[in-house]
């Protein structure tokens, strides 16, 4: 597994990044007061010192708690959104594949139709009609993953088909397990990585989505998500008003997600292909 | 005693491929009764029909015309109980000894599947013996097979435990489809002498399919010569191998390279595999057939030639007393 | 008569994480001119590589150790990569395992003959290259119009013997066909393996068939090389490797070869190859050796030489 590890640098660095965040959101969320990231709760205006690392803003927020709080919020959308894409994906993408026909007609159809709509131009519009007070962290994952769940379901019905051909299957049948079996016990494990790697890509997608849709302002204005407080400091004119510390918090942390994410789906691709992997 | 039956009744495979029919398979009719067991060749290149046959048998393709009966019933409407039944009497070994492997999981899966939904009452401890046993059977120590992934096995391991969950199942038909090809030389008469004594200890009927006539002759009782889907020749094993009446059994026959120094390859020249065949009536060896004639363009009917010995071939002429039913000749 | 390939102390390794493999262990072999030789072996023995070493092919996790491959005077190990580069196909050619699948299918044939043949002489006329390819065309047996055909429209064999033909476009010396059948039928391999007897003796070169098909080397081959775990462990004429083998595993080898008599006799080599990673000690055969000697667990065996090329690795043949 080591051995792995070393031959794979990306997920090794995707890996390592990740468990960093992790490690420094939990610290932060066991060590601060979550008041402190919402308005009015510190003096506002003050560049970062030993007392506030990352300074405050305008609206008397302490930017080092309205970073952790962000970073927590934003792994919530992710997670949510994320799973909910891959959930959907396996289910409609094992239906369509293992028992074809009719209903994977209307499935195939329905994804291709939906794919090359612009998610960012349909987020926008669901986005900016709900109501102000009715955005919130839940809405966000929903209308993040409404328009990317069709990736993932293409993917795995794919790879099921080519799955399904295989001897070791129908092995299987001859020794007495039925359709679902085969489906749970000997083909779902094989598609694992393909999984793993579609709930990263999704996981990272959905992040994405709830960054710049909350940098343009639709996010849930009053929680420190990352891209909130950008959208803040671009309305209050940060770096004209000398307050230069503002966005630097949130930037640094959609980086390392958004690139820990990444390279760990790299990684988790190489996994995937057994023809880069090495065989013993 | 095994008296499991499986019948082919003028099963036929066509397949569509765009606007061109293609005949994997013509109607063929034969059974394959249970006792006594034996094991009956079905020999032909690739593109003669034998896999559509397996795979027909095993139930795993529809036939196009015709009915496949286990007992007397059609194979494609069991349910239930008797479903089970056929299911683990009909069963295979395949080429490929890789493939045959989830690699997921330990090779044990492999033989813990069939244990467990054709013996559902054995105690894992039990279980565990019949898979010790089966192992053994093949020449393999299970602890050194038992609890590795297939990829740390070599492929020789990898097939004996193909034959090995043969010999776990017991089933009452076999089809082994080329179960040694991929395998070395030096292993192979390993694997073939399991085949044999599955024969021989548990009255398995099997059906050994191959274009490697060679361990065909030594393993076999009958034969079946497939080409594109057709009959040539048919019978008694060492009848058809020894003196060939089909031109296409005599160059199969005459291909093999024998590793035997007084048995070379002869001078006769075979017209172009690479030309393609005339579709439609007629034989199907016709354009590659160095006898060829006017008359064969009419489909010959598979007749006997001397007791036990089936041909479909305009040159020789048919034995009127003789019994040109394919399953009691062979 | 002056060898045309002089094979000494050949020695290839792979590392990879598990350890070192020994694939090739000090490995001689000569042939003269126009010789057939089978090299003979299981998976695993090291047939494969030797035909990669001597066209200088073995990438990493392997690599070549030690030894020399002399063709025609010059060591084809120490010339510089350019030079192997012009060597390859022209002075020793090599058709693949599964060769038929490695032709590029989007190119007709023809450009893949004519880019074989430019890589060595690209200022030669295009007409002279296609009538060159026309020549190869015949030689195996496969009409004119295949060169306009692409891969997929022709069958196994017929892309075969183009890959042959592609191996002996530019005449070489030494033509090494790494198992050409076997995926092929055995009326379509009879006739691929008549096709290069033919081709090799018409150009006059020397010819190395490798493969695990006994059977194969009785029909054609002049010599016969047996390989066992990275190791010739007998090499002599194909009369005597039949009828009178001296290595107790070619002894075995043979003695379980189906053939049509004594039916429903065969047998097997009990036990297993070894792992290349771990090698036992003395001589690699002799936990499945039914003539073991006491000395065989503890030394190599040394090489016992018949006449100039002929040899077994065996103690049972010291004293001669």
């Amino acid at each position: 597994m080591i051995n792995y590890l070393k031959r794979n640098v990306s997920l090794t660095i995707g890996l390592g990044l990740l468990i960093f965040l992790i490690l420094f959101t939990v610290h932060g969320l066991l060590t601060i007061e979550f008041k402190q990231a919402y308005p009015l709760a510190v003096r506002p205006k003050q560049p970062p010192s030993l007392k506030y690392l990352f300074g405050t803003d305008f609206f008397g927020r302490d930017l080092y708690t309205a970073m952790v709080v962000g970073v927590w919020q934003t792994a919530i959308i992710g997670l949510l959104a994320g799973a909910a894409g891959t959930i959907i994906g396996i289910v409609l993408g094992f239906i369509s594949a293992y028992f074809s026909g009719l209903v994977d007609v209307l499935i195939k159809f329905i994804c291709q139709i939906l794919t090359p709509i612009p998610a960012f131009l349909i987020q926008v519009v669901i986005a900016s009609s709900i109501d102000k007070r009715d955005v919130t962290i839940i809405t966000m994952a929903i209308v993040v993953f409404l328009l990317s769940w069709m990736a993932p379901t293409l993917v795995i019905r794919s790879q099921v088909l080519s799955m399904r051909e295989r001897q070791f299957v129908a092995v299987a049948k001859l020794s007495g397990m039925n359709s679902l079996e085969i489906i749970f016990k000997e083909i779902f494990p094989n598609l694992l990585p393909f999984i793993a790697a579609a709930f990263v890509a999704q996981v990272f997608q959905a992040v994405f989505a709830s960054f710049y849709l909350a940098v343009i302002g639709l996010g849930p204005l009053r929680e420190p998500l990352l891209g909130n407080t950008i959208w803040a400091a671009q309305s209050q004119s940060a770096f004209f008003n000398g307050w230069w510390w503002w966005p630097v918090g949130p930037s640094l942390a959609m980086i390392l997600i958004l690139g820990s994410l990444a390279m760990i789906n790299m990684g988790l691709d190489e996994m995937a292909n057994p023809r880069i992997r090495n065989k013993e | 005693m095994n008296t499991a039956t499986l019948e082919l009744k003028n099963v036929s495979k066509l397949y569509r491929v765009g606007k061109k029919a293609v005949h994997a398979l013509n109607p063929i009719t034969f059974d394959l009764l249970g006792d006594p067991a034996r094991i009956i060749t079905v020999a032909g290149e690739s593109g003669s029909g034998k896999t559509t046959l397996a795979s027909i048998m095993l139930g795993l393709l529809g036939p196009t015309t015709g009915q496949v009966l286990y007992e007397g019933k059609d194979v494609s409407k069991l349910s239930g109980a008797q479903y089970r039944d056929f299911r683990k009497n009909v069963q295979a070994v395949f080429q490929d000894p890789f493939a045959v492997f989830n690699p997921f999981y330990q090779v044990d899966h492999l033989l813990e599947v069939p244990i467990r939904k054709f013996n559902p009452g054995l105690s894992k401890a039990a279980r565990r013996k019949a898979m010790e046993e089966a192992l053994e059977a093949v020449g393999l120590q299970p602890s050194e097979i038992l609890g590795r992934y297939p990829h740390q096995l070599s492929g020789g391991q990898r097939q004996r435990i193909n034959v090995a969950r043969a010999i776990v199942i017991k089933p009452k038909i076999l089809v082994a489809d080329e179960p040694v090809s991929m395998v070395d030389a030096s292993l192979r008469a390993n694997i073939l002498e399991a085949l044999v004594s599955l024969r021989e200890n548990y009255k398995v009927n099997i059906l050994y399919i191959t274009h490697d006539l060679t361990t065909a002759y030594h393993v076999s009782d009958s034969i079946i010569v497939l080409y594109r889907g057709s009959v040539m020749e048919a019978g008694d094993i060492t009848k058809v191998v020894e003196s060939p009446q089909h031109p296409y059994t005599q160059l199969l026959i005459n291909s093999i390279p024998w590793p035997d120094l007084e048995r070379k390859w002869d001078n006769q020249r075979y017209a172009n595999p690479d030309i393609q065949e005339i579709s439609g009536a007629g034989c199907k060896f016709y354009s590659r057939c160095p006898n060829r004639q006017p008359g064969c363009q009419v489909t010959p009917q598979l007749v006997p030639l001397f007791p036990r010995h089936l041909a479909s071939c305009l040159l020789h002429q048919p034995q009127a007393n003789l019994d040109s039913n394919l399953t009691q000749n062979l | 008569m002056e060898h045309l390939l002089d094979i000494t102390g050949l020695t290839v390794s792979y590392y990879t994480d598990i350890g070192r493999a020994i694939a090739l262990n000090q490995v001689d072999l000569k042939l003269k001119q126009g010789e057939k030789l089978g090299l003979v072996g299981e998976s695993g023995s090291g047939k494969s590589t030797m035909g990669l070493a001597m066209m200088r092919m073995i990438k990493p996790p392997g690599k070549v150790e030690g030894g020399s491959v002399v063709i025609g005077g010059v060591d084809m190990l120490q010339l510089s990569d350019k030079e192997m580069l012009k060597r390859r196909l022209s002075t020793i050619s090599y058709i693949p395992q599964g060769a038929m699948n490695s032709l590029n299918p989007v190119l007709k044939i023809k450009r893949q003959m004519i880019d074989a043949y430019k890589a060595h002489y690209p200022n030669h006329k295009l007409d002279q290259i296609l009538q060159l390819a026309h020549e190869a065309m015949i030689s195996v047996e496969l009409p004119g119009h295949v060169l306009e055909m692409h891969p997929h429209e022709l069958s196994g064999g017929m892309k075969q013997r183009v890959c042959i033909a592609i191996g002996i476009l530019l005449r070489p010396q030494i033509i090494i066909a790494d198992e050409p059948t076997s995926a092929l039928d055995v009326v379509t391999q009879r006739q691929v393996i008549e096709t290069l007897n033919r081709v090799q003796q018409k150009i006059g070169s020397a010819l190395i068939l490798i493969g695990h098909d006994m059977g194969l080397m009785a029909q054609s081959m002049d010599k016969v090389a047996v390989m066992y775990a990275g190791e010739i462990v007998e090499i002599n004429d194909v009369q005597t490797v039949f009828t009178s083998p001296k290595h107790p595993y070619t002894q075995a080898l043979i003695s379980s070869l189906p053939r049509l008599q004594n039916r429903g006799e065969f047998r097997g080599i009990p036990g297993m190859a070894p792992s290349l990673y771990r090698l036992p000690n003395g001589c690699r055969f002799h936990p499945r050796c039914n003539q073991q000697q006491p000395q065989c667990q503890t030394t190599s065996p040394p090489k016992s030489v018949f006449e100039d090329e002929k040899y077994v690795t065996c103690h049972l043949y010291e004293a001669s």
